[in-house]
């Protein structure tokens, strides 16, 4: 495979979100209003909003989620751009780190110098049945969902193959939550910004406040392994396996290399950018990698000349745990079957030797499923600068990578930033 | 061929009449299932029926408690959860299909690489009366 290049650099000058969670009576427009006034707070040397030449924004289903469709243009207008192009992309719960990768290749083709990248998704107005529903949209309709596939069956169904291939324990899985949600309880913006423990103490609180017999669990794994406190979703998938239903937006604005330190004297440069596609699960050779994440990781690395090695922040897409291992280990974190005795050696927690989804990942953080993508870069944007407060890696970290999945690996993309 | 002959249509029809009908690329001699109109590898159009066995080995599964719409309408729920499963068929090709006769709530005595058989679920009423395809453990 040739090595790729980018027509020219391109940098991340300013990012902003939405706080994730249950927003009743917000719709993804007034929350895309929240993510990009953050986004124009957070350039240091100032930014208007009118030098912006494009909107590409990444949507999975504002379709089905809030009956509404052509969505980009109503983006534009709210944040006051029209009539310059708006652009929306979908490709499920990868959706904003393909918007990412467009509005990328927007500027590196020299068409713009400044483009505004976003994610948004409104997913709590439904009932949860049809938020199951909309979301197996993503999964093939022909061939997955009529076998009564669900995507936490999906993903599930790659935990029972990577326990068998290499024997892991079902534990395993509910120690990845543990440690989003720990990571998650120094996030501001996160949906469950709660450690278990917290999680665990307010349900016995709430026993005895209502005269019930007052749970008796040891510790967290424990209360993890209780089917009536983590009942299970699809087995081996628990409640706390899986990334909740969430509303959110997140927005960051790109510019050519040339211009970026008129903005910011820490821009990121986004060194790697790969993309990849796979089929429906049951036409792949392999169930515990994904070979379009293997494919982007590939591309990103080679176009950004780093090795896993060197990587020093990372968010990949744990829409449930399973996902989290496989991606540690389809990035080259870790070899084939390691990745779930890193998490069990604490190898994966903020700090181990190799951090894992600082921010709480999807897991804690929440999973507006079109907004993902962005969000992961956010985590990014503030490690590498030095502005994560209490959940700041040490060692002034320069080299992030973001890893965003649509379906289950249907698409996946991975960007490699830099702060130099 | 036929205009339909590999759609999912025909596939549908075929799991009407109790058979799995895959196609077989005539240059390559690779077998679909689901069948294809098209061989992804050599992009030929030759094809051929090739009907499969449905004699298969468990590859992955999962115990469903939440479950979609036309499955809580087909009597599934939390109380009665059932197995999804990929299962790779003796011919090569995988496929996912609902498995019958699991023990679901012990799912971890349930074996990867079991053998399974193919079985045949009529569900709906009516004229939205389909047949999907399932295994049998």
């Amino acid at each position: 495979m040739t090595t790729r290049k980018l027509g020219r650099g391109v940098a991340l000058v300013g990012a902003g979100m939405s706080k994730f969670g249950a927003f009743p009576g917000k719709s993804s427009r007034d929350l895309f209003v929240e993510a990009f006034q953050e986004m124009l707070g957070s350039v240091d040397k100032g930014f208007d909003a009118k030098d912006i030449e494009a909107l590409f924004i990444g949507n999975f289903s504002s379709d089905l989620f809030e009956n509404q469709g052509h969505t980009a243009p109503i983006m534009a207008d709210w944040v006051g751009l029209t009539p310059r192009p708006a652009t929306r992309i979908e490709d499920a719960c990868a959706s904003s780190g393909v918007a990412l990768r467009q509005g990328l290749l927007a500027v590196a083709s020299g068409l713009y110098d400044i483009v505004l990248v976003g994610g948004i998704e409104k997913m709590t107005d439904l009932p949860i049945e049809r938020v199951t529903d909309t979301l197996a949209t993503a999964a093939d309709a022909l061939y997955e969902v009529p076998a009564g596939f669900t995507f936490p069956g999906l993903y599930a169904s790659m935990a029972t193959a990577y326990m068998a291939q290499y024997g892991a324990n079902p534990d395993v899985f509910l120690k990845v939550g543990y440690k989003n949600h720990e990571n998650g309880s120094l996030n501001e913006k996160a949906q469950f910004g709660q450690r278990i423990a917290s999680i665990m103490e307010a349900r016995k609180a709430s026993a005895a406040k209502k005269g019930l017999p007052v749970p008796t669990w040891a510790d967290e794994m424990e209360f993890l392994k209780d089917d009536r406190a983590n009942p299970i979703i699809a087995w081996p998938m628990r409640l706390y396996d899986c990334s909740p239903v969430s509303d959110g937006a997140a927005a960051v604005i790109l510019v050519s290399e040339e211009i970026a330190r008129r903005f910011t004297d820490k821009p990121l440069y986004v060194l790697g950018s790969g993309q990849g596609s796979d089929g429906a699960i049951h036409s792949r050779p392999t169930l515990t990698s994904l070979a379009s994440a293997k494919y982007a990781a590939r591309v990103a690395y080679e176009m950004a000349g780093v090795k896993p090695a060197d990587i020093q922040a990372v968010e990949v897409h744990d829409c449930f745990t399973v996902a989290e291992i496989i991606a540690t280990e389809d990035l080259g974190f870790f070899k084939p079957g390691e990745g779930w005795k890193a998490v069990e050696e604490g190898k994966t927690a903020r700090d181990g030797i190799r951090p894992i989804n600082t921010s709480g990942g999807l897991k804690s953080k929440g999973h507006p499923v079109g907004a993902s993508g962005i969000g992961q870069v956010l985590e990014i944007w503030k490690q590498l600068r030095g502005e994560a407060g209490q959940r700041q890696l040490p060692g002034n970290p320069n080299l992030g990578l973001t890893h965003n999945v649509g379906g289950t690996g249907q698409t996946c993309t991975v960007h490699i930033f830099e702060r130099r | 061929m036929s205009d339909t002959e590999f759609t999912s249509t025909a596939h549908y029809n075929a799991l009407g009449e109790h058979r799995l009908v895959g196609s077989r690329c005539k240059s390559c001699g690779i077998l679909f299932f689901p069948a294809r109109p098209m061989c992804p590898e050599c992009h030929g159009n030759d094809m051929e029926a090739d009907e499969l066995s449905g004699k298969g080995k468990l590859a992955a599964y999962s115990i469903i408690y939440i479950a979609p719409t036309a499955m809580i309408q087909a009597g599934y729920d939390r109380k009665n959860p059932y197995c999804a499963a990929v299962v790779n068929l003796e011919e090569g090709p995988s496929i996912c299909a609902q498995l019958l006769g699991a023990d679901v709530a012990h799912p971890e005595t349930i074996k990867i690489g079991t053998p399974v058989e193919a079985t045949f679920i009529d569900r709906g009423e009516g004229d939205a009366r389909r047949t999907f395809l399932g295994f049998q453990l």
